[in-house]
């Protein structure tokens, strides 16, 4: 049970830990996150049904378009729901993607459907047995999957000119604007790729679960959390926090049943920011005045 | 002079749009109103759409019989998402605002037993037609206006444990519940059904409606000798707990409340989901013929995407909301009135009314307000998106 339980905790782990790479990105680019987040990662696993279950197009032309569309709605969101408030000085950008996931959230309710969907991909509805225990071969490729993305991501910011302009607008937006770096243009797509993270989310973890409008908010809450916990401006904090929360959740309900399991992880999170209010791997934000 | 020609010009058809507005509200107003609370989205919406079938197909036909007291029925809806707070409100208004004669209630307890203490505070008939939760009508209210035609958990408790003894010589149970109060209502009643035949339980484990993973509570009660499952949860949690025995490898018998019968079971179990063997009072593979060829016949004119038997799952909700519709026709005629007491006491004054589901003799008394019984209760199990009865 206690292996089960290992497997299982990682593979949720990855995947808070990949909707929390989200928050991240946009946190360091911008200073604003997206709190769309789990309505973006619904909309993943919504199209991806949609593109390949009920289109019958190829997998990999499926997973192209919704991660496509994904990247187009975090662009939305940034250009509409964002920008207008934050380049005001205003943060009812925070309210305003709040707005959009539900608004996304109903609007999916409306046109795919009220009822849950079983997303059934093939080639992985597999069950194997490792170490005594009968385990989906889903809850290995994911862990695998959100390390392959976080070592791309890794390799692209210290390796690629991209990676230095996304560094660059980090450090310190105003020069980067004076050295030629189009700062909106890089928190487009920080906004982009957070929401084709929440998308890669969305299509792992739907062949797990079933596919509804409103399997994104406890998802997007948690994972949220998980950045809190990690230290929203570290990379590697989140992705950890992500795993131990994840474990921590899979320990809980083998041992105390899934009851309580909200309340002991969430409980868990307050007494860690308690002890480290920047995050189990955060720092204090250093302001020069 | 000009204006006085535009206003000639404007009046007659003003008028005109006015005398018609106000006679269509009128006639509005003249219609008796029926207001059904049910999940119309999320995980339970196909029993939304079963009951507001049932409802329909009754109300067409007392419609076309003239209506109840003269005046044509109308059905009002509401969704209440599963959540007994938006339940609650929806109630509120279809009962304050609507002015509903009696209200119909879905599929989920816990919206029903939020409703309760509202129908008999403000003397409302409330009448279910899913939702089992035994203190939905044995409430303790010294004037209960809360009446049901549909199944009572203790005595689902007693025919579930009483069929795993039948057919597959059950010792040892596990239960797997859901956290709700509709999981409380069947513990008990589990715990009374097998305290009585000096059964011992392997455990008994809750499961949220969000889990994904039931692995480590199904674990623990194969780790204490559970020899079959006693299940009390919605669609999709049913089918987790079947797609996890199916991780764990774990073939065991899964006799289950209609929980599974509420939406897409076997599309998000998959090919086991088949295995699990749950109740009903009610299904058209069984009623081909008589009443419930007719009932048929007019839903596939009513609905043209009804084409077969698999599309119209889940029957229950279409039978129980069939009947208790025309039961409660019958109550507001005895009424005379669309008073709460007086229906009350009209619910009472039902004689005879053959029915979809069986023929009822005198359903209701101020002892019982369910109509239906454990003889009526069939056991089933799905074949092909179908719920086809078992031979017992």
């Amino acid at each position: 049970m206690i292996t089960a339980s290992i497997i299982s905790g990682l593979s949720m782990g990855s995947m808070y830990a990949l909707l929390a790479l989200g928050f991240h990105i946009t946190f360091i680019v911008s200073r604003t996150v997206n709190f769309a987040q789990g309505s973006a990662m619904m909309v993943g696993a919504v199209l991806g049904y949609t593109f390949s279950i009920t289109l019958g197009l190829p997998w990999l032309v499926a997973a192209f378009l919704t991660l496509a569309t994904c990247a187009v709605y975090g662009l939305v969101i940034e250009r509409f729901l964002v920008r207008p408030f934050h380049s005001r000085g205003s943060e009812a950008w925070l309210m305003a993607t709040v707005a959009g996931g539900l608004l996304m959230d109903n609007i999916v309710m409306f046109t795919f459907g009220k009822e849950p969907r079983r997303f059934t991909l093939e080639a992985v509805d597999h069950r194997l047995e490792l170490f005594g225990t009968g385990v989906d071969l889903m809850q290995l490729i994911i862990p695998a999957v959100v390390a392959a993305i976080v070592l791309v991501l890794v390799l692209t910011r210290r390796y690629t000119r991209l990676g230095k302009v996304l560094d660059a607008t980090v450090q310190n937006p105003t020069a980067a604007r004076m050295m030629g770096i189009h700062v909106n243009r890089v928190v487009a797509i920080s906004f982009a790729v957070s929401t084709v993270f929440a998308g890669i989310a969305g299509l792992l973890i739907a062949p797990l679960v079933s596919v509804h409008s409103e399997m994104g908010m406890l998802f997007g809450l948690k994972a949220f959390a998980v950045a809190i916990l990690g230290g929203i401006a570290s990379a590697n904090g989140v992705v950890l926090a992500g795993l131990l929360f994840g474990l921590a959740e899979a320990l809980i309900i083998v041992n105390l049943g899934s009851t309580l399991a909200q309340i002991l992880t969430f409980s868990l999170v307050i007494v860690a920011l308690a002890i480290r209010p920047n995050g189990l791997f955060g720092s204090k934000t250093l302001v020069k005045v | 002079m000009r204006f006085k020609n535009s206003f000639k010009q404007w009046a007659m058809p003003l008028a005109t749009a006015g005398l018609l507005t106000l006679g269509g509200l009128a006639k509005a107003e003249d219609n008796l109103k029926i207001g059904l609370v049910a999940a119309l989205s999320g995980q339970s919406a196909k029993s939304g759409e079963a009951i507001t079938r049932g409802l329909t197909i009754a109300i067409d036909e007392i419609n076309a019989d003239g209506g109840i007291l003269g005046r044509q029925v109308e059905l009002l809806r509401r969704d209440d998402e599963s959540n007994p707070n938006k339940g609650l409100l929806a109630a509120r208004e279809l009962v304050q605002k609507e002015e509903v004669a009696v209200l119909f209630g879905g599929l989920d307890t816990p919206v029903s037993l939020a409703i309760v203490p509202l129908a008999n505070r403000m003397k409302f008939p409330f009448m279910g037609v899913w939702a089992a939760g035994t203190p939905i009508t044995k409430n303790g209210a010294e004037e209960n206006y809360v009446f049901r035609v549909s199944a009572v958990d203790e005595l689902v408790d007693e025919a579930l444990v009483q069929y795993g003894i039948d057919k597959y010589g059950m010792e040892k149970p596990g239960m797997i519940l859901i956290n709700n109060p509709w999981g409380e209502s069947n513990e008990k009643g589990f715990r009374k059904a097998l305290e009585s035949r000096n059964m011992k339980w392997a455990g008994i484990e809750r499961v949220e409606s969000n889990d994904t993973d039931m692995v480590p509570q199904l674990s623990r009660l194969k780790d204490s000798g559970a020899d079959s499952l006693l299940m009390v949860a919605n669609v999709a949690p049913s089918a987790q707990v079947v797609k996890s025995l199916d991780r764990m490898g774990w073939d065991v018998p899964i006799i289950s409340h209609w929980g599974p019968a509420g939406g897409r079971f076997t599309e998000l179990a998959g090919e086991n989901g088949d295995k699990v063997h749950f109740i009903q009072t009610f299904t058209f593979v069984e009623n081909q013929k008589g009443k419930g060829a007719d009932v048929m016949a007019a839903l596939k004119k009513r609905y043209p995407e009804i084409q077969d038997l698999a599309d119209v799952t889940p029957a229950v909700g279409i039978a129980n909301a069939y009947d208790a519709m025309h039961l409660t026709a019958l109550a507001i005629e005895n009424a005379g009135s669309t008073d709460g007491p007086a229906i009350r006491q009209g619910y009472y004054d039902v004689s005879r009314y053959q029915g979809l589901i069986k023929t009822y003799s005198n359903p209701f008394s101020p002892d019982q307000h369910d109509a239906i019984g454990p003889d009526d209760y069939v056991f089933t199990h799905f074949v092909d998106g179908r719920i086809v009865p078992l031979k017992q």
